[in-house]
């Protein structure tokens, strides 16, 4: 015989609700390990005023690696932009022995560490290539760098989208005339270009921060070939923790608005959804 | 016993149930018909505690059961599409409630053996539920829930993800089921022809308040309205009322009283036939004959024939 | 060869050719440069004292990150998937967060927190708890780069499989830890799987943050990726190709983990 219960309780002796714990705690996670940390550095680059986080950060040195990184990194993002939507639509819809190791070696650079994949692009492109070619020292290097460790980004993006894709599109403007090129341009392309554009946006926003890949071959030679992350990390070890803070901030600040910029694709990617 | 007393239901501004008061006698099966948006599915939910009402209580065997969760209101609880444990064998979705209850494992083992026997399972108690039919699926999902012996069974469309010739099988099964094990039943669907198998009692919803309650019987032979009589079976308009298709009788000879009319289509629907004519005023009005009196009259398009409007119906 | 075969074959030859020069043949040179000297060779390379330690400390800090975050990850994709809770859109947000942070960045904030000079250092040096340059700092730095991964796979698998499965097992008398155990827990399995082979295989390729707050003490303080860059730079070019060699190698591993969890995962 069960008894009727005060009104105003919503479930009967179920202590705290799942969804409040499970929130609780995951917030409470997140703060601790990412928010506070973080807060440190926008702290710690205001430690001598606004003034002194403007010295910092308007240096020679780290505008000229502020500026070489975005150019490196979005020359990077747009490469992998194109080379990333032939290959994704090469992986779905053409049919090959292997295609199924291929695909599944995309995920490579994610797998392998950044230092490693430094160290492999140096083996083949660096003084002691076998073919000859050698980037070690160069700009050229960065970018070969990035190049590798933003590879999956479009293709995983674009991917899914394409699998996805409705062929009744293509096969109706095949039939009003359309030659296979137009059909890419004008039908299956304004489909795939909020994937292609989100991929983009994370392979910008990981080449933005990239270190482990670009130390050992690029030399990091100031004003040249030195990225903003090989800055911050020269600036730790000279001690200068409020320049190396100011530094951060701006690449977080830089982090943020492509982490918006994607939410605000994806939004509008699904308009089309129709 | 159930009792629903004044509940009401909103979500956002859409209002599921209107003060809905009903009740469901112990023992019997009461159906909540209606069509998709009445409110049958809020309302056993609302029952078995998966949703809580704005206001309202609801009673089950007795006590007030409104702000207890489903673990504790002694309800079994069948879904339309199964909701079966996938990553478990039948014996163990069977199992689930009384390993929770921490019942020993002899009991727990004789109780699963016996309920998949009543359901017709036996065999099958090593398989997964992806190696089952649907219908399997769902036998397993009723035996899971008289598992626990609940002292109220919910059917939320039990059959409605099943094919049409499934269906017709286990509605005549669980109806069989429910003679065997006379447990007070809930059943909610939108056929009225699986409340009129089924049903000890239908309650009938519209736009979240309650339509008509009765018989199956009642419902078709009294309805209250013509909501309620259009939705239990098929109506007719004339002079401004609906009739039964089956109350209108036909003849071959002028009768007394009775009118005449213009057959324009005779459609032979298998066991009954449809007498599709045109009266004198140019409404259009349908009979359904059955063979034998279709035999007897042999309509044909273009013939006159003369009609008798019913006396009972209800206006339009 | 009509027109379509040969731009088909084209697209896949320009495909495959990328591929191959930017991935696939660097490192076939590593792996070949490592083994031309002879196992022999590489084995001596990976068990020298200074590589043994790098791999445990390596293989220690994964394993108790890895977990943690997996904890996380669950209770996160809870949150946002069945949570009837404010905040969702913040958490979903800020779980983003580690994907677009440069890793050194990561190791100076974990520095301004844990450093002497840094937030709660004064504190850490009254109690003797050594963080930076030590196995606690390390693991802070792993967390913080590996956290998302749990989450972003289990929450759609939890979103796909649905919560009609826990509605049943409350009506047969589940309370809500009893129906997260032995209904959503295995029924999100292969996702949670699928997020710590990732996790672990971030984990372990971590450089950037641990750069920052190791120390790099030879010996104490070196994980596997550290070793390689130090004996690079010792000019024991070998002996780099041969941790790189290991740590490949392992991320093959990942990979072959992922195509084999991968599929169990869409098969709910």
């Amino acid at each position: 015989m069960s008894v009727a219960l005060p009104i105003g309780r919503r479930r009967a002796g179920a202590g705290v609700p799942p969804g409040t714990l499970a929130m609780g705690t995951s917030m409470l996670w997140i703060s601790v390990i990412v928010l506070l940390p973080l807060a440190a550095v926008v702290a710690r680059s205001l430690d001598g005023g606004v003034d002194e986080f403007w010295r910092h950060v308007s240096s020679r040195q780290a505008v000229s690696a502020l500026r070489f990184t975005l150019v490196v990194a979005l020359a990077a993002a747009a490469i992998n932009a194109a080379f990333g939507t032939l290959i994704a639509w090469v992986l779905v819809r053409d049919r090959f022995r292997g295609k199924g190791l291929v695909n599944a070696l995309i995920d490579l650079p994610f797998a392998l560490p950044t230092i490693v994949a430094g160290l492999t692009l140096l083996a083949l492109y660096g003084p002691r290539s076998p073919v000859g070619i050698n980037v070690a020292l160069t700009q050229a290097a960065v970018l070969l760098a990035l190049l590798f460790v933003t590879l999956p980004f479009v293709i995983r993006a674009v991917q899914p989208v394409l699998l996805e894709l409705d062929r009744d599109m293509e096969e109706a403007a095949a039939s009003l005339g359309a030659r296979p090129r137009t059909i890419f341009v004008r039908v299956i392309l304004p489909n795939l270009s909020p994937a292609i554009l989100s991929g983009a946006a994370l392979a910008f926003a990981r080449g933005v921060g990239e270190f482990g890949s670009v130390v050992l071959i690029s030399g990091n030679i100031p004003f040249h070939t030195q990225v903003a992350s090989v800055f911050v990390f020269k600036q730790i070890e000279s001690d200068n923790p409020v320049g190396a803070a100011a530094v951060s901030v701006v690449l977080l600040l830089l982090s943020l608005l492509v982490l918006v910029a994607i939410r605000v694709l994806g939004g509008w990617g699904s308009r089309h959804e129709r | 016993m159930i009792a629903v007393e004044h509940v009401s239901k909103r979500f956002g501004d859409f209002t599921a149930l209107d003060d809905v008061s009903l009740e469901a006698p112990d023992g019997k099966l009461t159906a909540l018909l209606g069509p998709s948006g009445s409110g049958k599915s809020t309302l056993l939910r609302v029952i078995a505690g998966l949703e809580v009402p704005d206001s309202g209580t609801i009673v089950v065997s007795g006590s007030d059961a409104t702000r207890l969760p489903p673990q504790k209101r002694g309800i079994g609880f069948v879904f339309q599409h199964y909701a079966a444990f996938k990553h478990m064998t039948l014996h163990e979705n069977v199992a689930f409630g009384l390993k929770i209850r921490k019942r020993p494992k002899a009991d727990v083992n004789a109780k699963v053996g016996e309920l998949l026997h009543l359901v017709g399972l036996d065999g099958f108690a090593d398989r997964y539920p992806s190696q089952l039919s649907g219908g399997q699926r769902q036998r397993m999902a009723l035996a899971r829930a008289l598992a626990v012996e609940p002292s109220v069974l919910l059917l939320d469309e039990p059959f409605g993800a099943l094919d049409a010739n499934v269906r017709g099988d286990l509605r005549a099964w669980l109806r069989r089921l429910h003679e065997e094990v006379p447990v007070t039943t809930v059943l909610v669907t939108h056929d009225q022809e699986e409340a009129m198998e089924l049903a000890d009692r239908i309650v009938l919803l519209r736009d979240g308040k309650v339509a008509q309650v009765g018989a199956p019987r009642e419902l078709y032979e009294q309805p209250a309205d013509s909501f309620v009589m259009s939705f239990l079976g098929p109506v007719s308009k004339l002079d401004g009322r609906l009739v039964r298709p089956h109350d209108v009788a036909l003849s071959d000879r002028p009768e007394d009283g009775w009118e005449e009319a213009m057959v324009q289509r005779v459609v032979h629907l298998g066991f009954e036939v449809r007498v599709e004519m045109v009266r004198g005023d140019g409404d259009e009005i349908s009979a359904q004959l059955t063979r034998a009196e279709a035999e007897a009259l042999e309509p044909e398009a273009g013939s006159i024939v003369w009609l008798r409007p019913p006396a009972s119906g209800v206006s339009a | 060869m009509s027109a379509e075969r040969r731009s088909r074959v084209g697209l896949r030859v320009v495909a495959l050719g990328y591929l191959a020069g930017l991935l696939l043949i660097p490192v076939g040179v590593v792996f070949y440069r490592t083994f031309e000297k002879g196992l022999g060779a590489f084995w001596a390379s990976i068990t020298t004292p200074a590589a043994v330690h790098a791999l445990f400390l390596t293989l220690e800090v994964a394993l108790i990150s890895v977990p943690l975050n997996a904890v996380f990850g669950v209770a996160a994709a809870w949150a946002l998937v069945r949570g009837r809770v404010p905040g969702k859109r913040l958490l979903d947000a800020l779980i983003d967060l580690p994907f677009a942070i440069s890793p050194v960045v990561v190791g100076l904030s974990l520095l301004l927190v844990y450093g002497r000079t840094g937030w709660l250092g004064p504190w850490l040096t009254e109690h003797g708890i050594q963080v930076i340059f030590s196995l606690p700092g390390i693991v802070l730095a792993t967390i913080f780069v590996s956290m998302p991964f749990v989450a972003r796979e289990v929450a759609p698998v939890l979103a796909e499989v649905g919560e009609e499965q826990e509605q049943a097992a409350a009506t047969l008398g589940a309370s809500a830890w009893q129906s997260f155990w032995r209904v959503t827990l295995p029924s999100i399995r292969w996702g949670i799987a699928y997020g710590v082979v990732l996790s672990t295989a971030r984990a372990i390729g971590e450089f950037g943050a641990v750069s920052v707050v190791s120390g790099k003490i030879s010996g104490e303080t070196d994980t596997l990726t550290l070793l390689v860059e130090k004996r690079f730079q010792n000019f024991d070019l070998a002996g780099a190709y041969a941790a790189s060699a290991l740590l490949a190698m392992i991320a093959l591993a990942t990979l072959v983990g992922m195509t084999a969890v991968g599929s169990r995962r869409s098969e709910s």
